[in-house]
């Protein structure tokens, strides 16, 4: 008996499940590889492919400025970028963020990255050259560079981002949006939005979009570490939108059980950055809740082809409602 | 749900019913023991014998060996399709002789022999001196021969070190004693040397016993007998060589292969060592030889590939090892199973300069690889550059090492190169876009896991298990495939969800 209970507090798994967590292991059995056909993956990872499929499904992607295929062309991106202001390249079949190259400025033939480094053509070469290679790419297989323009970010959210545009992670569920976060990137993260890299996770409430709780490197933390504002005071624009956007995008893909990456841009609006068929498990710290009773919600329901976009995004705010917010609810109440 | 993981379990169940039964027959039938060490040793050499026939009538003789000191001859047989054979015992020696009336093309002839190690054996013919022969030489080499002689004889005590000494002399490459060596090669002269100052002695050709090696060749000892006693000394280093691990497979300075009627001929030995019962073998006098199918071991395999399959089978554990730690654990790796390989390049290099090695290549890969990252090469070209910079790394590091008397060092050339390459630009990649802090993640994730599968690999219980019962690969499949459905958190997942836990209760 006492042998047991040492043994739970040494390794308290029972609690992690009572959360609701989900593991490595299950996600990639259960969901995963339950809901996800293998053939759709050549969709999700490979850039220009999700961009076609946007394109006809009639879904804002940032505007592609330009594709290098082959060795040979490398050549080429001296006339691609030329005249250009700010752009970024970008593997087409990269993960997690590998290999992407943001140049916020041009200044007479110099590339300035958005952390200020400096870069000649030369370098801007060799990088597409290491793209073309498959350096960044799942297997290593050869890929493809993408020239893309880079996302200015809406101005509701700028103080909440240093050195980059930070972008909205839904994680979608045979058509339902369960749980969502944003990512902002700060100087830990060289201007990148990828949570392993150091950017800034905010749990965001998958029925108003305001934020619940934030975490860096799976450590709770309330300010942003460069902007020093509030992150609980963050509340995600045009919420409906994106949402209506993220069901869309899952639906196009095929896929059950995936992670839509939007953006916001100050013009053009909400729009598709990329699809990932095998979201990371940190949105769960973000948010403060497992995954796991959510998805079993839906993993329930049957005949959910059926239901219209609208009313599965009446039902996330129905149900999946975070319990902080259901609590400030009570206290105005009482009030 | 349910449904969707039932042929799993039935796989699974099918599997463990089926290893277990195997397992069990193994050791039920054939008196196979759990545990090593409550039996005999043996050593099974096998010779293999090629030559290239032209059409004629063939003769093929081997010296083979007979029990000596140590060893107790306890079976042998032969393969060799079409060919006629008999085992003769001549004055010099016993051999096996082949013989076939027409033979065309490549032939390839086996002769395996099972030895006891039985340390009570003698064998009075080995341990008799041969008797001393007047030996005349003539004209300069008389003189020269003489003269190095009486050196020798000066700075030595008894027949040992004189025999020592006239090695010394060989090694010095003074102008006499190669004059000597144009003549007759060198074993023929130390026997002359030492015949001429009284001392019987003779060439034997020996085999150095080594658990799973393939393709080798018998070396040449000079064997000085003292009175009753005798030692074999190494030609070249003139140092004394262990009896225990040297198998003599000819001792009557007879030739070692003779082929009549064939060209290119050549013989290379395998050997391994197995452990057999003793119940056993007082019952037959023999090893087991696979009879049926069920008796399905690798037993049944000509003896070089018994020799490798030591190793291949070993490799399961391995690998079991990394999904247990990647799955229930959760460390990381970089390269899902290189630390198979390098687990088993530990075993052949031993822990220590596997693991010095191993840091050092990685270590000035990475400084390579930083410098060729500003060079502005195709990837391809880079890898094949860092791939060659590995190579002249480990032929430097073997070199440097030798010459400082380290011959341990030598063992660096074990590791797998083209992985090792691999690994050092994976790692500097992981250098270059997440920190030092991943790489020694990564590297020091992937060096527990080789180093976890090592001691499980180099264990003795768990070599002598899977080599001897085969069944065991089955129990080892169902595991991985146990593994395979775990759905639970990883070990690891408790510290990254650690702010979930401390939450509510």
């Amino acid at each position: 008996m006492m042998a047991r209970r040492w043994l739970e507090r040494l390794l308290p798994f029972r609690r992690l499940s009572a959360q609701g967590v989900m593991g490595m292991n299950r996600r990639n059995i259960a969901y995963i590889s339950r809901y996800n056909p293998r053939r759709l993956y050549p969709l999700v990872d490979d850039k220009l492919k999700t961009k076609r499929l946007a394109l006809s499904h009639g879904v804002t992607t940032p505007e592609l400025l330009g594709i290098v295929e082959h060795q040979y062309e490398v050549v080429r991106v001296a006339r691609l970028v030329s005249g250009l202001k700010n752009f970024c390249i970008k593997p087409a079949k990269g993960s997690g963020g590998k290999g992407i190259l943001v140049v916020s400025r041009v200044d007479e033939g110099t590339f300035y990255r958005s952390n200020g480094q400096e870069l000649a053509l030369r370098d801007l070469e060799r990088h597409v050259s290491n793209i073309l290679a498959g350096l960044f790419s799942l297997s290593g297989a050869p890929d493809v560079a993408v020239i893309e323009a880079l996302i200015e970010a809406d101005e509701a959210l700028l103080d909440y981002s240093y050195e980059g545009v930070p972008d909205v992670r839904v994680i979608v569920f045979r058509g339902f949006p369960v749980m969502a976060m944003m990512r902002l990137s700060c100087a830990a993260s060289h201007g990148k939005a990828n949570l392993h890299q150091g950017a800034v996770g905010v749990g965001i409430d998958i029925a108003g979009g305001g934020a619940v709780r934030a975490v860096q490197r799976d450590k709770p933390i309330r300010v942003h570490p460069d902007t020093g504002k509030d992150l609980l005071s963050l509340q995600v624009p045009q919420w409906q939108t994106l949402l209506e956007l993220a069901c869309a995008c899952a639906d196009m893909s095929g896929l059950g059980y995936l992670g839509v990456d939007l953006v916001l841009d100050r013009r053009r609006g909400p729009m598709l950055l990329e699809l990932n068929a095998r979201p990371g498990l940190t949105i769960q710290l973000a948010n403060g809740a497992g995954l796991l009773p959510r998805l079993r919600l839906i993993e329930r329901m049957e005949q959910v082809e059926q239901l219209s976009i609208a009313q599965r995004i009446a039902y996330v705010r129905e149900h999946f409602a975070p319990a902080v917010l259901i609590d400030t609810a009570q206290i105005f109440s009482a009030a | 749900m349910r449904s969707h993981r039932t042929p799993v379990y039935l796989l699974v169940i099918v599997l463990l019913v089926a290893g277990t039964l195997l397992t069990w027959y193994r050791h039920a039938m054939f008196d196979v023991p759990w545990l090593p060490g409550e039996k005999r040793q043996i050593w099974s050499v096998e010779a293999q014998v090629d030559f290239v026939a032209f059409g004629k009538p063939v003769k093929a003789s081997l010296a083979i060996p007979d029990s000596q000191p140590g060893f107790k001859r306890i079976g042998e047989h032969t393969a060799s399709p079409g060919y006629g054979l008999a085992f003769v015992e001549h004055p010099s020696g016993r051999r096996a002789e082949w013989s076939i009336r027409e033979a065309h093309g490549p032939q390839t002839l086996y002769y395996q022999v099972e030895m006891l190690v039985d340390p009570e054996t003698r064998e009075p013919r080995m341990e008799t001196a041969p008797r001393l022969r007047p030996v005349h030489h003539d004209g300069p080499r008389a003189t020269v021969a003489n003269l190095i002689l009486e050196r020798a004889r000066e700075r030595s005590a008894d027949p040992y070190t004189l025999a020592r000494e006239l090695i010394h002399e060989f090694n010095q490459q003074n102008q006499s004693a190669s004059l000597l060596t144009q003549d007759k090669p060198r074993g023929a002269w130390l026997v002359d040397l030492l015949h001429m100052a009284g001392v019987p002695a003779r060439e034997v050709q020996a085999l150095n016993l080594e658990d799973g090696r393939r393709r080798q060749v018998p070396v040449s000892l000079l064997q000085v007998f003292d009175g009753e006693n005798y030692q074999l000394l190494d030609m070249r280093s003139g140092r004394v060589v262990q009896r225990h691990d040297q198998l003599l497979w000819e001792y009557y300075s007879a030739p070692l292969l003779d082929v009549i009627g064939g060209r290119n001929s050549r013989a290379h030995f395998s050997m391994i060592e197995q452990e057999v019962p003793v119940n056993r073998m007082l019952e037959e006098g023999t090893f087991p030889t696979a009879q049926n199918l069920l008796d399905f071991s690798i037993h049944s395999l000509p003896l070089s590939e018994q020799a490798l399959f030591k190793g291949i089978l070993l490799i399961p554990v391995g690998v079991l090892i990394v999904s247990l730690l990647r799955i229930l654990v959760g460390v990381r790796t970089s390269g899902t199973f290189m630390p198979v390989l390098i687990a088993i390049a530990f075993i052949q290099t031993s822990l220590l300069t596997g693991l010095a090695g191993f840091i050092l290549i990685v270590g000035a890969g990475l400084m390579i690889r930083s410098y060729l990252s500003r060079l502005n090469l195709l990837l391809v070209a880079r890898i094949s550059a860092v791939i060659i910079s590995v190579i002249v790394m480990i032929a430097v590091f073997s070199v440097l090492s030798f010459q400082l008397g380290l011959t341990e060092g030598l063992k660096i050339t074990f590791f797998p190169m083209v992985i090792l390459a691999w690994t050092i630009e994976r790692m500097s990649i992981l250098w270059e876009e997440e920190g030092p802090k991943e790489v020694l993640t990564q590297g020091g994730g992937s060096l527990l896991v080789a180093l976890l599968a090592y001691v499980a690999m180099s264990n003795d219980v768990v070599r002598h298990l899977t080599f001897n019962f085969l069944g065991l690969q089955f129990v080892i499949m169902a595991l991985v495939l146990l593994i395979g459905n775990y759905t639970g958190y990883r070990l690891l997942e408790l510290r990254r969800f650690q702010p979930m836990i401390g939450e509510r209760t």
